[in-house]
């Protein structure tokens, strides 16, 4: 099927070039639900979103030089679990904050029911969704093609560009 | 007006996008004419639903609210 005929299924080409917890399922939100309306998505994931593609998703958060971020915990009554703390900056570099915030997230999210980023990557799979990794990173941060999982493909910018070229949307998250 | 479902799927306490993508899945399974019961609790269910089904082509018969969660009726058409 061409993509001049008129039947062809709508396109969606992603760039994922973030790998932190929160950055990393935007990419993987919109391809899953592109592809569950019968889209062809494709996500090329380069720089920092190359590691999504590992076969352990060790993606990590800090609140660290990102004072949007809030800081909720994801426990406690309704009040408490309101509350926004304010946590001085000095405090969100000692060891083990990354790991606690890391851990608060992803409890925050799975007590909302938000999947988990390796449910999500499995149903982008599932669905079709084309995973790009990108060589140029590879190369310079010295990932190997056994490092990630084997339903992805390896290519560079003239790849996705080829892709996103006949893509109805095209966005760099 | 009630239809009578051939599948339930229920979908109470998840988030975008799973929703959606549960129901693709289990449209996938179904055969043309069938109806598929959808339950979800996510408000963004609603105008998400409706998108999905303007984009893939099934027609959504029914949306109702029952007990605080939305409620759909769902016929693959195609």
């Amino acid at each position: 099927m061409t993509r001049s005929d008129p039947d062809a299924p709508k396109r969606l080409a992603l760039i994922a070039s973030k790998g932190t917890l929160d950055w990393a399922y935007p990419p993987f939100i919109l391809a899953t639900a592109g592809a569950a309306m019968g889209w062809e998505v494709g996500i090329f994931f380069t720089f920092y979103g190359l590691p999504l593609l590992c076969h352990d998703i060790k993606a990590a958060v800090s609140p660290l030089g990102n004072p949007a971020m809030p800081m909720k915990m994801p426990f406690g009554s309704p009040g408490f679990q309101g509350i926004d703390w304010p946590i001085p900056t000095v405090l969100m570099s000692i060891p083990g904050f990354n790991a606690m915030t890391t851990g608060l997230m992803k409890k925050q999210f799975h007590n909302k029911g938000v999947a988990s980023l390796e449910e999500l990557r499995e149903t982008a799979v599932d669905l079709d969704v084309q995973l790009i990794g990108c060589q140029m990173t590879m190369d310079v941060f010295g990932f190997k093609k056994e490092d990630f999982i084997e339903s992805c493909v390896i290519g560079g910018a003239a790849t996705f560009l080829e892709f996103a070229s006949e893509a109805e949307v095209s966005l760099f998250v | 007006m009630t239809f009578a479902a051939d599948q339930v799927l229920d979908c109470s306490g998840m988030l975008c996008p799973m929703p959606v993508v549960k129901t693709t899945k289990a449209i996938k399974a179904m055969q043309v004419g069938q109806v598929l019961k959808m339950i979800a609790t996510d408000p963004g269910a609603p105008p998400d639903m409706a998108a999905w089904a303007r984009q893939t082509g099934n027609e959504i018969l029914q949306e109702a609210k029952e007990e605080g969660k939305f409620v759909f009726y769902i016929k693959r058409v195609r």
